[in-house]
């Protein structure tokens, strides 16, 4: 080849991919139709498959695909009918009858029968499918046994269609919350037969068979979420907008610049408020903070000397003065707890638990063998780096109470930052003293978190176990009499924050949104930050 | 047959590029399922893990990931078990070449932007202050060089967004989509390459004034535009081409920090988001792409020298 030749290929080339990124650029503008409504939801989702997904953000958009046999109402998130337009609950709270709607069809037209629901709880309890949710259907019969391969046949589960329209469920034990349950995505109706086609790719499948309010428009990673709605929903005459576009932005500074220039309408997760910012911006009106199923607290690993002494827990327990943590660090205005089950909890009210009051911390320290914290061996607190606009949130606290507890008791805690995936692992294998911790509710009831702490329960992690305890919640959980399971509760609830302490409760966390109230219409404030997409509208103001 | 032999050489560096790759990823404390709460039962652990195979000897895992599994079925028969090299453990819904083909194509183009920027400013800025040595212009040049490759992207970029999209709203603030939506990525992107190739270019540029061919030249009475656009600007070019490899392949795979703070959906933060979920099948896919890439533009590097420089002959 003459250098003459070569050079020429050289500038076409060159000329060539020039021109191939012009156009490139250029063929990126993409026309398809403006959104009625653009919301910013969190990260991407890991799935949309209501079976899969664990992320309360992920189910934020899920919930507007695919529906159960009860869904959530938009003000106080109580569920109400979905899918199952009433039912029927044996007198024994063991056996629940569920009647379908009878005019209810995939947004694609196939009618939605009974078969539907039983295949779709089936398929959330295949061990195949190794769903991590899959313990909500444990309250089924035989629903634990299935999962975990005791039982090999799925028409023992506790879930089966007598005809058409009709579901039966039968329970191990009378559930409190199981309508609160049929709303949960993990419960959600399928489509079998997109799913036995494309199995793990099904969401991709086109069109999708959805039975919420709203079909899958385009989904492109780490682009957007389109949301079209579903003209055959049962319920399409209020579903107010339609077309919703979710996008999945991660930086906190991303999502508010986005909504200051009027990109974007609405950004609903607290991860995406810049922790620095929280207390200038809660005060403008379009930002929002609500009480929410949430709390912030820390766990003792009660194996390791000298935390197997409940004496020493309970003395760095009343050490803690949680006020300046959400004065200081926090400043959303997080109220400061000494219970584990936040206010606001339904047909529950917490028992009080330690509060401040370092002078009978010092003396419980004294009478473990460690006066003014003489002798005591030094222990670490581990966490990790907070998620999104978090930040140094979970550093701070650590340092905060590395400072109370050195003052207070005079006893010295060293600090263990680790990765996410470090952090989650360590914490399982219980190789910590003192832990970051915190829970947020699955649904509206007592028992999503005291039911953590019994024994065996895989997120206990600290090694605490207390029969009394075990027994008071496995006899509230037969409990028909809310009255009287509330009560067993409030007795369980004592041992674990008073007598027992294998956790120090700091603070209930603040739900956080941000949109413009005369604007958007449809989202209310509730403790399980639940806002349906269905119910949500921008108003148009003519500009 | 010297480029050839190159190519064949790459398949054995590849196969140990993905297998360190591996072993790295298996040495990392934390699994992809590690999380904060914990399915009901361990059978839900074990079940998840036996799913993508990840429950079986890490070498088994290895060859499985290579696709170089065979199981005897019911009839004796050995059949072929299919490869996980294409499993995202984090993305369920999507395969890891869905996620490259959405995300590669955006990343090419922002990063070739960004490659044309940087060239394009920085060619000319490293001969501009390359002629002018040792003046005030050399030094007002080399500032503005040094300056743009010591202010990393994460403060360049929020400090474009600020400016340019909050303050004047000449650009969008984020996303992709429309060719004003690519120019403060870019800028952000290229600007600390600009300084790279000016220094190269300047460098190159004094050395090949300095040297014996273009004393002869200048000697001979050739004016001294055609001189310095002619002859020295080839020879000047060779340490920015052979920079630009590697530049290149950086570029095309994309930037964690741009495609997050611009909200790009790219390649770019996968690199990262992969191993911090330990998506273990999609950080060895990655690191090997962008190793095929590398790989191919360090090729395309020496191809082009025999171009510029015809002293250079392969063998």
């Amino acid at each position: 080849m003459s250098l003459y030749n070569a050079r020429r290929i050289f500038r076409r080339a060159f000329f060539l991919l020039c021109l191939g990124m012009v156009v490139a650029g250029l063929g990126c503008g993409r026309h398809e139709p403006p959104a009625d409504l653009t919301i910013i939801n969190n990260i991407e989702p890991e799935s949309l498959d209501p079976a899969i997904i664990v992320a309360q953000a992920d189910m934020r958009v899920v919930s507007g695909l695919f529906e159960g046999l009860t869904r959530l109402e938009p003000v106080n998130a109580r569920a109400v009918p979905g899918l199952a337009s009433r039912w029927e609950i044996s007198p024994d709270g063991l056996v629940y009858t569920f009647h379908l709607r009878t005019n209810l069809v995939w947004s694609t037209g196939e009618p939605i029968r009974a078969d539907d629901v039983v295949y779709s709880w089936r398929r959330a309890l295949d061990p195949k499918l190794a769903s991590d949710y899959a313990g909500q259907l444990y309250y089924l019969k035989n629903g634990k046994e299935y999962n975990t391969g005791e039982i090999t046949n799925p028409a023992l589960v506790g879930v089966s269609a007598p005809d058409q329209f009709t579901v039966r469920v039968e329970l191990k034990a009378p559930t409190a919350f199981f309508l609160d349950l049929c709303a949960f995505p993990t419960l959600d109706v399928v489509p079998r037969r997109t799913i036995e086609k494309y199995g793990d790719h099904w969401l991709r499948a086109n069109p999708l068979p959805t039975d919420g309010a709203y079909t899958l428009g385009a989904w492109r990673l780490n682009d957007k979420i389109r949301l079209i709605k579903n003209t055959n929903y049962w319920d399409a005459a209020n579903t107010q907008s339609k077309i919703i576009d979710i996008l999945p932005v991660g930086s906190p500074s991303t999502a508010l610049n986005l909504y200051e220039r009027g990109q974007v309408d609405i950004v609903w997760d607290k991860e995406l408020i810049p922790s620095e910012l929280v207390d200038v911006l809660l005060k403008r009106p379009d930002f929002h903070a609500f009480d929410y199923l949430g709390t912030y607290f820390v766990r003792f690993n009660v194996t390791h000397h000298p935390f197997d002494d409940v004496r020493v827990r309970q003395a760095l327990a009343l050490a803690v003065d949680k006020s300046r943590i959400v004065k200081r660090i926090t400043r959303a205005g997080e109220q400061t707890t000494s219970h584990l089950v936040p206010p606001g909890t339904a047909n529950y009210e917490s028992p009080q638990g330690l509060d401040y009051d370092p002078e009978r911390a010092r003396k419980l320290l004294a009478a473990a063998g460690y006066p003014g914290g003489k002798g005591f061996p030094r222990f670490e607190y581990l966490f990790n780096a907070a998620a999104g606009g978090g930040g140094k949130v979970h550093e701070n606290i650590a340092i905060e109470l590395q400072q109370m507890w050195h003052d207070e008791l005079g006893i010295t805690m060293t600090l263990r930052q680790v990765e996410g995936k470090v952090f989650w692992g360590t914490q399982q294998r219980m190789e910590y003293d003192l832990s970051k911790s915190s829970w947020i509710g699955d649904y509206d009831d007592a028992n999503t978190f005291l039911g953590m702490f019994v024994t065996g329960d895989g997120n206990n992690e600290t090694g605490w176990s207390n029969a009394q305890y075990d027994k008071l919640m496995a006899a509230a959980n037969q409990q028909t009499d809310l009255k009287k399971r509330e009560n067993m509760m409030q007795q369980a609830e004592t041992i674990l924050i008073k007598d027992g302490v294998p956790i120090i409760p700091l603070y209930i966390y603040k739900g956080m949104n941000y949109f413009d109230t005369n604007k958007i219409q449809g989202i209310w404030e509730n403790v399980l930050d639940d806002h349906p997409l269905r119910t949500i509208k921008k108003i148009k103001t003519g500009t | 047959m010297y480029f050839v032999r190159r190519i064949l050489f790459a398949i054995p560096l590849l196969l140990v590029i993905s297998l360190l790759g591996f072993a790295m990823c298996k040495l990392v404390p934390g699994g992809p399922f590690d999380s904060e709460r914990r399915p009901a039962s361990p059978e839900i652990e074990r079940n998840r893990l036996a799913r993508v195979h990840m429950d079986e000897p890490d070498w088994k895992q290895y060859l499985r990931f290579l696709g170089l599994v065979w199981k005897k079925d019911a009839n004796g028969h050995w059949v072929h078990e299919p490869s996980t090299w294409n499993l995202s453990l984090k993305y369920r819904n999507h395969d890891v070449a869905d996620v490259i083909e959405q995300g590669l194509p955006v990343s090419m183009t922002l990063g070739g932007l960004a490659f044309l920027f940087a060239m394009g400013i920085g060619i000319p800025l490293g001969f501009y202050t390359a002629v002018k040595q040792g003046r005030w212009e050399d030094y007002g040049g080399s500032l503005l060089a040094l300056l743009s490759f010591c202010v990393p992207s994460f403060v360049v970029a929020p400090f474009l967004v600020l400016a340019f999209a909050m303050k004047l709203r000449w650009f969008p603030v984020a996303l992709w989509g429309s060719p004003w939506h690519m120019i403060l990525p870019t800028i952000a992107l290229g600007s600390y390459f600009i300084g790279k190739v000016a220094r190269l270019m300047r460098e190159g540029m004094i050395q090949a004034a300095q040297s014996e061919f273009v004393t002869a030249a200048r000697a001979k009475g050739l004016d001294e535009i055609t001189l310095m656009f002619k002859h020295a600007l080839r020879i000047a070019l060779l340490p920015v081409v052979s920079y630009a490899g590697p530049m290149l392949a950086d570029l095309l795979t994309g930037s964690f920090v741009v495609e997050n703070i611009f909200q790009i959906p790219g390649i770019g933060i996968y690199f990262i988001t992969s191993i911090e979920n330990r998506d273990i099948f999609m950080t060895v896919d990655l690191a090997v792409l962008y190793a095929i890439l590398l790989i191919g533009l360090n090729l395309l590097v020496d191809f082009s020298y025999t171009i510029l420089d015809p002293r250079v002959k392969y063998e």
